[in-house]
C-alpha cells in the first residue's frame, strides 16, 4: 500500500513539475515579458473596459428597453413611462415618415458613398497613376483638405456655395436665384457628402493600385487591351477585396453621419430627413424618447448586419 | 515610345489623334476634379480677410478687422479654449487607459482575448453617436453629467476607445520584448516597466493616437450639441452656429474668421502626421 502511495506521490510530483514546466514555457511563448501575470493584466485592462461598458455598451442595451416604453422628454410620460411592448416598432414600420426616412437614407448611402465616393475616389486614384508627381500632390492635397476641415466649417462652406442670393454656384452657372438646398435637398447633401468623403476611397485605392504588378499591366498593353479591358481583367481582380472593404466602411460611416443636418436640418418638409436626423428630431426636438429609441435600435441592427458582413470578409481574407 | 512606333507605320494619324484625345480627357478630368474640390474652400481663404464678406467668393478688400471683431466677441475665443479642454481631456483619457489595456492585451493571453478584440471592433462600429444619442442623453441626465464637459469627455472617450486599443495593441505587439525582460531582471515592477520601457518605445503609436483623438474630438458636433447647454462651456464646433447679426442673418465676418482659426490646428496636425508618419493609419482617422 505504501508502495502504491509512494508511486502515486512520485507520479503526481512528476506531473506537477511537468505542468510547471509547461506553464513556464507557455508564458514565454505568450511573451509575458514584463511578468504581468493574468491577474495584473486583467487589472490593466479593467478601467478601459469599464469605461466602454458604462458609456458605450450600457446605452446601447438601454435602447432595447427604452424602445419598449412610451418614455417622453417632458410631460406625464417623462415621470411615469409605461411599458408598451412592440408598439413603437409597429408604429415605426407602418409610419410613412420612418419609411420615407429609411428610403432617403438608402438613396443617400447609395448615391454619396457607394457611387459618389468610391467611383470618384477610384477615378482620381487611377488617374493619379498616370500624371506627374507635382500634379498628383496638388490634387491629393485638395481632396484631402475637404476631408480634414471640421464638419461645422465645411457645412458653412457649402452654405456659401449653394446660397440662393449670393451663392458662388449661382454666380458661376448663371442659374439666377436657384435655392439649391430647398429645391434639391437630397441632391445637395449627396454631392456634399461625396465632396467630404472621397479622400478616404482615393487613399485606399491609390495604395491598392500601387500593389498591382506592373508587369501584368505591361503585358496586357502589349496584347492590345484597351483601358477598359485592362481595368476589368487586370486591375479589378487585384483590388477586389479593397473594393469590398472600402464599400463597407464608407457605407457604415455614411449611414451614421449627422452632418447633413447642418445643411438642411432634414427639410424642407422631411425631404432630406435621413435616419440620424430623423432620430434627432423625433427624440430630442419632438420629445418622443421611446419611439426614437425604437428607431435607434433598428439603426443599430442595420449597422450590425453591415459590420458582420465586414468581419466575415476580413476573416475570409485572412484564411 | 509607343507614339514613336506609331508614327513609323501607316496608322500614325489615328494613334496621334487618340493620344491627343487622351491627353485632353485627362486634363479635363483633373480640371473638373480640382474645381469641385477647390471652389468650396476658396470662401475660407478670402472671406475672413474681406472688409465686407458675403457668401459670394470675390477678391477681398483686404483687412484684419474681422479678426479684431472676433477677439472682442464674448465667448468666441473661450469656445476655442473649450474645444482644447475637450480634445486634451479625451486624449489623456484614451491614452492612459488605452495604453494600459493594449499593453496587457499584447503581453498576456487573457482567456477570450481574441473574442474580446473582435467584439470591441464590432461595438465601435455599430454603436455610433447618432444611433445611441437618446440613451446617451438620458444616461448623462441620470448621472448628473448633463451640461458638463467631463460628461462629453467620457462619452467621446468611450466611443473611440475600442479603436484606440486596436491600433495601440498593434504598436505594442511590435515592441521587442527583450528590453522588458532585462528590466524585469533588475527587479522593475510591471507598471514601472510599462512607463520606463514600453511607453518610450511605443511613442510613435502613442503620438499617432494622440493626434487622431484630438482631430476626432475637435470636429465633433453632435455630442457637445446634445449634452452641453451653458454657452460658456460649449466648444467651437457648436458655437460657430450662434454667430448671428442683430437682424437674424449669419454674421459672415465673424463666421469666416472663426472658421479659419478653428480649422488651422487640425489641418496643421494632419499634415504634420502625414509628413512624419505617413497616412498608414488613415483607416479610422475620420468618420
Amino acid at each position: 500500500m505504501s508502495e502504491i502511495d509512494a508511486d502515486a506521490a512520485a507520479s503526481q510530483k512528476l506531473r506537477k513539475s511537468e505542468r510547471v514546466k509547461r506553464k513556464g514555457n507557455r508564458t514565454s511563448e505568450d511573451g509575458d515579458s514584463a511578468g504581468l501575470g493574468k491577474g495584473r493584466a486583467a487589472a490593466f485592462v479593467a478601467p478601459a473596459m469599464l469605461l466602454i461598458a458604462i458609456f458605450l455598451v450600457f446605452p446601447a442595451l438601454w435602447t432595447l428597453y427604452l424602445g419598449l416604453t412610451n418614455y417622453r422628454l417632458t410631460g406625464f410620460a417623462a415621470t411615469h413611462p409605461r411599458f408598451v411592448g412592440i408598439d413603437n416598432y409597429v408604429n415605426a414600420l407602418t409610419d410613412s415618415r420612418f419609411l420615407n426616412s429609411l428610403g432617403l437614407t438608402l438613396l443617400f448611402v447609395l448615391g454619396s458613398a457607394v457611387i459618389g465616393q468610391s467611383v470618384l475616389g477610384f477615378a482620381i486614384a487611377w488617374m493619379m497613376t498616370r500624371v506627374r508627381k507635382g500634379v498628383k500632390s496638388v490634387v491629393e492635397f485638395f481632396v484631402l483638405l475637404a476631408w480634414i476641415v471640421p464638419s461645422s466649417v465645411s457645412t458653412f462652406l457649402w452654405l456659401a456655395l449653394l446660397d440662393r442670393n449670393n451663392g458662388t454656384l449661382n454666380t458661376l452657372f448663371g442659374t439666377g436665384t436657384t435655392a439649391w438646398l430647398l429645391q434639391f435637398p437630397m441632391q445637395s447633401i449627396i454631392v456634399f457628402n461625396t465632396w467630404v468623403g472621397t479622400a478616404f476611397s482615393m487613399l485606399l485605392f491609390s495604395s491598392a493600385l500601387g500593389a498591382v504588378p506592373p508587369t501584368q499591366l505591361e503585358s496586357s498593353k502589349i496584347a492590345g487591351a484597351g483601358a477598359w479591358a485592362q481595368l476589368r481583367d487586370v486591375i479589378f481582380p487585384h483590388i477586389r477585396s479593397h473594393v469590398l472593404t472600402n464599400t463597407i466602411l464608407i457605407t457604415l460611416w455614411t449611414f451614421n453621419t449627422f452632418t447633413p443636418y447642418l445643411l438642411t436640418a432634414g427639410g424642407p418638409d422631411h425631404r432630406s430627413e435621413i435616419l440620424p436626423v430623423y432620430i434627432y428630431r423625433l427624440a430630442l426636438s419632438e420629445g418622443s424618447l421611446g419611439q426614437g429609441s425604437a428607431v435607434s435600435l433598428i439603426m443599430i441592427l442595420i449597422n450590425l448586419v453591415i459590420a458582420l458582413v465586414y468581419l466575415r470578409i476580413l476573416r475570409e481574407k485572412k484564411s | 515610345m509607343n507614339s514613336m512606333q506609331a508614327t513609323a507605320d501607316s496608322s500614325a494619324r489615328p494613334a496621334l489623334m487618340r493620344h491627343f484625345l487622351g491627353l485632353m480627357g485627362k486634363t479635363l478630368f483633373i480640371a473638373l476634379v480640382l474645381a469641385f474640390f477647390v471652389i468650396p474652400v476658396l470662401w475660407l481663404v478670402f472671406a475672413p480677410f474681406d472688409a465686407h464678406p458675403s457668401l459670394t467668393i470675390k477678391a477681398p478688400q483686404f483687412t484684419f478687422h474681422n479678426f479684431e471683431v472676433l477677439f472682442q466677441t464674448p465667448g468666441a475665443i473661450a469656445s476655442l479654449g473649450n474645444s482644447i479642454i475637450l480634445a486634451l481631456g479625451t486624449m489623456i483619457l484614451v491614452l492612459v487607459l488605452g495604453a494600459l489595456a493594449s499593453y496587457a492585451l499584447s503581453r498576456v493571453k487573457i482567456p477570450g482575448r481574441d473574442i474580446l478584440l473582435y467584439t470591441l471592433l464590432l461595438l465601435s462600429s455599430i454603436i455610433t453617436g447618432t444611433a445611441a444619442m437618446v440613451p446617451t442623453f438620458l444616461l448623462m441626465v441620470k448621472l448628473g453629467l448633463i451640461d458638463s464637459q467631463l460628461g462629453v469627455i467620457l462619452i467621446l472617450g468611450s466611443g473611440i476607445m475600442p479603436t484606440v486599443i486596436f491600433i495601440l495593441k498593434d504598436f505594442m505587439d511590435s515592441i521587442p520584448k527583450s528590453y522588458e525582460e532585462s528590466a524585469r531582471i533588475y527587479g522593475a515592477k510591471p507598471l514601472r516597466i510599462l512607463w520606463d520601457v514600453g511607453v518610450p518605445l511605443a511613442r510613435p503609436g502613442l503620438a499617432t493616437i494622440a493626434v487622431w483623438a484630438v482631430v476626432q474630438v475637435w470636429g465633433n458636433f453632435l455630442v457637445p450639441y446634445i449634452l452641453l447647454q451653458t454657452p460658456s462651456r460649449t466648444p467651437a464646433a457648436v458655437v460657430i452656429y450662434t454667430f448671428y447679426t442683430e437682424g437674424g442673418q449669419p454674421n459672415l465676418a465673424l463666421i469666416s474668421a472663426f472658421s479659419l482659426l478653428f480649422s488651422i490646428p487640425v489641418i496643421a496636425m494632419y499634415f504634420f502626421v502625414n509628413t512624419r508618419y505617413g497616412f498608414r493609419f488613415y483607416g479610422g482617422i475620420k468618420s
